[in-house]
């Protein structure tokens, strides 16, 4: 049997498929500390990145390796160039590291929920992040400083495993020297002349300044970081629905059809990966959800 | 095939084909560019594969299953379709199990990314079975419902024309009754056949469910179908509908699961469960899938292939610094969670269709239907010492 039959028409769509990565170039490298770094990259086929907002992620190709979901951490305002500020950990993240400018890459994206920004306007702001967690954070940062004079209080609680570790030191000393920003920074372990403080970032929402009943949340790290931060904001009496976290599953479509990213009935790809507290916090409790 | 269409209207007019023109039947969806796809027997299980006559049909077999049992026999010598499902469903002509999603060619620090074009073919499927009619409705709405589709799919789901078989008989570990979506295809066909087989006569009452089913049908010798035929065929497909070998109480069924996530259940379960994912590889209506990256020989092609996945193994949900769902315990239930009651959420409607595969081809017998039941035997339990407690105090 098997004859060859006519095939019908193949089929062409106007929109580009979202599976298929764009080609960026390499424009400047940065190690932000010993095994994380920021990679500048412009697109090969357009002048112009595609919108984003802060928060959202790109799915990062690596020519013959892999492909990573990575958030974007430069300014949602800039469109020239694209950031990705990313920890060296395994397979895909130890190639990326290695690139040198000019190299190639894929990118697909943007994809995701992002930080609420905008409903925060008029209140105070209070971003908690943990480790490379200031990395997705950083574009909210960015967002508000634009309009600073539309929001309240702004406080920036940051914790890092040691005084090394610590992400964006540059900007963190440019932004503590602002009067209408508080900026507090702390380490798990101190190293060398370490003189700010020690301890875990949650021990520092007691006593960060802001009106609870008028404050907005948004907290980024390790998944038991989130989980006692979120007690800690909520015990100085902010509720779960002005609390944002973004989580982190394994993801390897980012547009809700392979399935890896699932937490109960949510995509973390496309519902998440920032929700409100109050919605997913019956999901971070149980355990292997 | 329509992705909408006409809902059954009660006037829709039905046809019957005689046993001996069946063959013309295959021969005018050939003769229109349709590549047959169908029911055969083969090493001792059904499966689905290219057909072009009656005689690669299952012919006179029917199977027997049962908890993780599966065997072909013999049955009415002259039956073309009186085998049940088999591990195949349909879902891999449509959603591939290995698919190139796209190349890269890399050559002197340049790049460039070529998608994988999209080949449709014309495919008629023959004999799909109620269960599996609504399985493909499910995969619509998870790959054509979102915001993003897949595009491989919505481009090959709408080359597929659907030759629906209305079962005659029920397996043991059928349950489509509870699920409601069989044994009788009611939409989402082209054709739908119910096969009559008695002493001195073999027919087939057709109905057609869309213009291009009424077009095909229309160059096969047929007769209108009597007052008598209808009656037959019906009472076949109701007699299929009280033989149901399992069944599912769906009552409150996605609440109870919800309030069961830390039962013992799951830990009962995963003292069997073996999570070989055969339960997922089955299922008609699992769609997760992953991703690899090659590279060739010289290094200068790369390219990513998509392949079915299954929740059950252990790197589908690994992240950097451990698996989310590392216990057998956490896997069985994210699969159950996922067919029964977060799926809804999700979709709009159950993952499960009640086909029974997961049933007969779960290598430990792990039965779905009877683990939901224990999840409501202790909700029921649980809600009954609570009004005692209530009514005592
Ligand atoms: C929405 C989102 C945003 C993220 N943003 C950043 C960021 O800005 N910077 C950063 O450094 N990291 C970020 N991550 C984590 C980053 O994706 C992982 O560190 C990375 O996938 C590890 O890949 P690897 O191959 O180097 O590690 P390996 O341990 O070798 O992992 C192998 C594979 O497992 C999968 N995988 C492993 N860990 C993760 C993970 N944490 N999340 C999802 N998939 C994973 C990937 O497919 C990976 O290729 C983000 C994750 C998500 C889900
Ligand atoms: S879960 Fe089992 S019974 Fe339900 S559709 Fe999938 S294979 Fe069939
Ligand atoms: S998560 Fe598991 S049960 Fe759900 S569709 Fe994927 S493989 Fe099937
Ligand atoms: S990453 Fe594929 S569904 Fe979310």
């Amino acid at each position: 049997m098997a004859t060859r039959l006519p095939e019908a028409a193949s089929v062409t769509f106007s929109h580009p498929d979202p599976m298929v990565p764009h080609l960026y170039r390499v424009l400047r490298t940065r190690w932000d500390t010993g095994d994380t770094f920021s990679l500048e990259l412009t697109p090969e086929q357009s002048a112009d990145i595609p919108q984003f907002e802060a928060g959202q992620f790109n799915m990062v190709y690596i020519y013959g390796v892999g492909e990573i979901p990575i958030s974007i951490s430069g300014d949602p305002a800039r469109r020239d160039t694209l950031i990705h500020t990313t920890r060296a950990v395994g397979t895909v993240t130890r190639v990326m590291s290695k690139l040198k400018v000019d190299d190639l890459l894929g990118v697909r994206g943007p994809f995701g929920s992002a930080w609420p920004v905008e409903t925060g306007r008029g209140k105070d702001m209070i971003i908690v992040a943990g480790g490379i967690g200031l990395a997705p954070l950083r574009p909210a940062m960015y967002r508000i400083l634009a309009h600073r004079e539309d929001y309240g209080r702004v406080v920036l609680l940051y914790g890092a495993r040691t005084p090394a570790d610590v992400l964006y030191r540059k900007e963190l000393e440019q932004w503590r020297s602002q009067f209408d920003l508080d900026v507090f920074v702390t380490v798990d372990r101190a190293t060398g002349n370490w003189r700010g403080s020690v301890g875990l970032v949650t021990q520092l929402i007691g006593r960060a300044p802001f009106d609870p009943m008028n404050a907005m949340a948004m907290v980024c790290g390790p998944e038991v970081m989130m989980r006692f931060t979120t007690m800690e904001l909520k015990k100085r009496g902010i509720s779960g629905d002005h609390i944002y976290v973004s989580l982190e599953r394994n993801m390897k479509c980012a547009i809700g059809l392979c399935g890896h990213c699932q937490v109960g009935s949510l995509f973390v790809c496309k519902d998440g990966p920032v929700f409100r507290h109050s919605r997913v916090e019956p999901l971070l409790t149980k355990w292997e959800i | 095939m329509r992705m909408t269409r006409a809902s059954t209207e009660k006037s829709r007019s039905q046809q019957v084909i005689e046993r001996r023109d069946f063959q013309l039947l295959l021969d005018a969806l050939m003769a229109k560019g349709y590549r047959l796809i169908g029911p055969r027997a083969r090493d001792g299980a059904l499966v689905y594969d290219e057909i072009a006559a009656v005689a690669d049909l299952p012919v006179g077999l029917t199977d027997e299953q049962e908890r993780g049992t599966y065997r072909l026999k013999a049955g009415d010598p002259e039956r073309l379709f009186g085998c049940g499902l088999g591990p195949h469903s349909w879902k891999k002509y449509l959603y591939p199990p290995e698919l190139r999603l796209w190349q890269a060619q890399r050559q002197n620090g340049n790049m460039t990314i070529v998608p994988e074009p999209h080949a449709p073919e014309r495919l008629a499927l023959i004999g799909m079975r109620a269960c599996e009619i609504q399985a493909l409705a499910v995969l619509d709405k998870v790959l054509l419902g979102g915001a993003y589709v897949d595009r491989a799919y919505q481009a090959q789901r709408e080359q597929v024309l659907v030759v629906a078989v209305n079962c005659g008989r029920a397996g043991k570990t059928c349950f489509c009754a509870s699920m409601n979506s069989g044994p009788r295809a009611s939409t989402g066909f082209d054709l739908a056949l119910t096969e009559v087989l008695e002493r001195d006569r073999h027919y087939f009452v057709v109905e057609s469910g869309s213009k291009v089913g009424a077009d095909v049908l229309s160059a096969v010798p047929t007769s209108p179908a009597l007052e008598a035929d209808l009656q037959k065929a019906n009472a076949i497909i109701e007699q299929t509908a009280g033989q149901m070998g399992r069944s599912l109480d769906t009552h409150r069924l996605q609440e109870m699961l919800y309030a069961s996530t830390e039962s013992p259940v799951w830990d009962e379960v995963a003292a069997r469960c073996l999570t070989c994912g055969n339960c997922t590889l089955v299922c008609p209506t699992c769609f997760c899938t992953t991703v690899e990256d090659y590279t060739d020989l010289t290094g200068e092609t790369g390219s990513r292939v998509r392949r079915w996945d299954s929740c059950f193994t252990m790197d589908f949900s690994y992240i950097v610094g451990g698996h989310v769902r590392a216990s057998a315990r956490a896997r069985y239930r994210q699969w159950m969670m996922h067919k029964l009651a977060t799926w809804k959420d999700q979709f709009g409607t159950s993952g499960c269709v009640g086909c029974g595969r997961c049933i007969t081809w779960c290598p430990v017998g792990i039965d779905i239907t009877e683990e939901a039941q224990t999840i409501r035997a202790q909700n029921e339990a649980k809600q009954d010492t609570g009004t005692r407690r209530k009514k005592t105090s």
